[in-house]
């Protein structure tokens, strides 16, 4: 996953870059099996690795390959980059190192069989279901979304 | 020594998949069996599409290699195999040589989770048709990538037509899926199923395949879904990433030799896989047909002699054509070898008859039967069919097939809601 990450922001070719960002996604629905979440990862299969980023692909291959190679990579935020990077840096050690008083301990495993289940409880359960109206603020964010490219797209409806 | 004997023995009397069990060994074995059996019935697939669609044009087809051209096939791969590898001088040599790999490898993958019986699977996972439909997309990586990288007009083409179509007719497809995953959850703790043998299991509790369940709502996301499944591996009447008469041959025109062949495994495979899913969702996978009006021992008895009487017909078909070879000398070799292949099969069918392998093969029987049928209808399709135009294509998929499934969707979980109260009510009237 880190060398597909890597690969995403070395790389001059804008193709190259989006192929090794596939491998960076699939790579982190690995990350997500291995957490014991298997309806995440597939759903970040099918969502980032199969659907956005053929529509990725899809526009970069309409783009000249030619000219963007030679255009200059790096802008002027260099160094608000490495500020940004540094200070993620030191927060990911910090919660390596200090991680065991910082957290509760012992960490919560779910069956694997259940794992779908779960999440519908989750979600719609009368009972456990905390997460209901967000899940629903979420769609609400789609549709807004959705409508807003349809109105940019159409001049007159 | 002996720990290994063991462990190898200590599945055959557990009575799940491999891959439920934890054991590395057999899951080794099964995965090498569903490969080289995918590679069988592709070979077998290439041989069948040029005879049956070469019948249907009243044409002989491959007669040359071996009898009824039997050897086409493996002529064809040693071809391929010896042919040129030619990598265009302007295209992007990496991207051009990782692109039949992850066709490859996605149409492969799938495999991991088609239950060819209750126990006949790799593995059974509990995203299991979220897993086939995921993996399967990636495919369309591969071929837009091939297009990309191939840099030329006509794959270019080929290859955004393809991503174009495979990623609308995925949404149509995802909705027929989930009409289907609400009917699993029709039993007395209300729990649905994503797992692939889950789902057949929904289906054996529930007494009937889900086609017929709440007639016509599952024949329409049947429907769909065998519509969308024919636009989703690119095949005729919506083979128009391929469309060899305006684009040479899509996306892959500019590959040849063995990516080439890597291409022509990956679609027969995929055909193969969405055939499995439809299967098992709609058709009952592995269970044999009439499970209720047919019932009984007698009728389980004679519905597993099927395997066997398959193979015996396949025989005797052999040695009928054996019979009408031409008596001329140089068909002396011809005449043998097809008469070895019918005793070969004839001798597949009387073991299938021996009873512990009767049990055992019956329901990978029924479910490669079922899958079958769908591969004879993909030949039908590109015999008969004519091919649609894009706007044409574009328009079936999102202006009837996803409001459709929409509208299905919603009627499905609606009858599944109001069964039990409305049979309550009717005991009542009544």
């Amino acid at each position: 996953m880190i060398v597909g990450g890597i690969v995403v922001i070395t790389s001059k070719n804008a193709v190259h870059s989006a192929m090794a960002l596939i491998s960076a996604l699939l790579a982190q629905s690995g990350i997500y099996l291995m957490l014991y979440a298997p309806f995440v990862a597939g759903v970040q299969i099918i969502l980032y690795a199969g659907g956005i980023m053929v529509l990725f692909l899809f526009v970069i291959m309409l783009i000249s390959i030619e000219r963007t190679a030679k255009e200059r990579q790096f802008n002027k935020q260099w160094l608000v980059g490495i500020a940004a990077a540094a200070a993620l840096g030191g927060l990911f050690i910090a919660v390596y190192t200090k991680g065991k008083s910082l957290f509760p301990e012992g960490r919560v495993t779910y069956g694997e069989g259940q794992n779908i289940q779960d999440v519908a409880a989750l979600l719609y359960d009368q009972h456990q279901g905390m997460y209901m109206f967000s899940f629903e603020i979420a769609s609400l964010l789609l549709l807004v979304a959705i409508i807003g490219a349809v109105v940019m797209a159409k001049k007159r409806i | 020594m002996r720990w290994l004997i063991d462990y190898i023995q200590s599945y055959l009397s557990s009575n799940q998949t491999p891959g439920a069990a934890g054991n590395w060994f057999w899951a080794t074995v099964y995965v090498l069996l569903v490969f080289v059996g995918l590679s069988i019935a592709v070979i077998a697939m290439n041989w069948l599409e040029r005879k049956i669609l070469a019948h249907m044009q009243v044409r002989l087809g491959p007669m040359r290699v071996g009898p009824h051209g039997l050897l086409q096939p493996i002529a064809d791969a040693l071809k391929l195999l010896l042919k040129e590898d030619i990598i265009p001088a302007e295209a992007d040599k990496v991207v051009f040589w990782v692109a039949p790999f992850i066709v490859v490898l996605a149409a492969f993958t799938v495999f991991v989770v088609v239950p060819f019986g209750p126990t006949h699977a790799i593995t059974d996972m509990n995203i299991g048709i979220l897993f086939m439909l995921g993996v399967s997309s990636l495919s369309v990586l591969g071929i837009v990538t091939a297009g990309w990288a191939s840099n030329s007009h006509y794959p270019l083409i080929g290859a955004l037509r393809s991503s174009a179509q495979m990623v609308s007719y995925e949404v149509a497809m995802g909705l027929a899926v989930v009409s289907v995953i609400v009917m699993t959850s029709l039993n007395a703790e209300g729990t649905g199923t994503l797992s692939m043998i889950g789902i057949v299991q929904a289906q054996q509790a529930q007494h009937t395949w889900f086609v017929f369940k709440f007639f016509p709502l599952g024949l329409i996301g049947f429907f769909i879904f065998a519509v969308a499944m024919v636009a989703e591996t690119n095949r005729a009447p919506f083979d128009l990433p391929e469309a060899e008469s305006e684009l040479t041959a899509g996306f892959h025109t500019e590959y040849s030799g063995f990516r080439w062949s890597l291409f022509f495994l990956a679609e027969y495979s995929a055909m193969i896989a969405v055939s499995s899913i439809a299967v098992t969702l709609w058709l009952g996978g592995w269970l044999r047909p009439f499970p209720n009006a047919l019932s009984g021992p007698t009728w389980d008895l004679v519905f597993s002699l099927f395997p066997g009487l398959a193979f015996l017909f396949l025989g005797a078909m052999c040695f009928y054509n054996t019979a009408r070879m031409p008596k001329h000398p140089l068909f002396k070799i011809q005449t043998i070898g097809l008469g070895t292949f019918g005793a070969v099969l004839a001798m597949i069918g009387l073991v299938l008859f021996v009873p512990p392998v009767r049990e055992r093969v019956g329901d990978i029987f029924w479910f490669s039967a079922k899958v079958a049928a769908f591969m004879y209808l993909y030949i039908w399709y590109r015999g008969t069919f004519p091919r649609y135009r894009f706007d044409q294509l574009m328009k079936v998929g999102w202006k009837i097939l996803l409001p459709t499934g929409l509208v299905l969707l919603i009627l499905t979980a609606g009858a599944g809601f109001l069964e039990d109260p409305v049979k309550e009510w009717l005991k009542h009237v009544l």
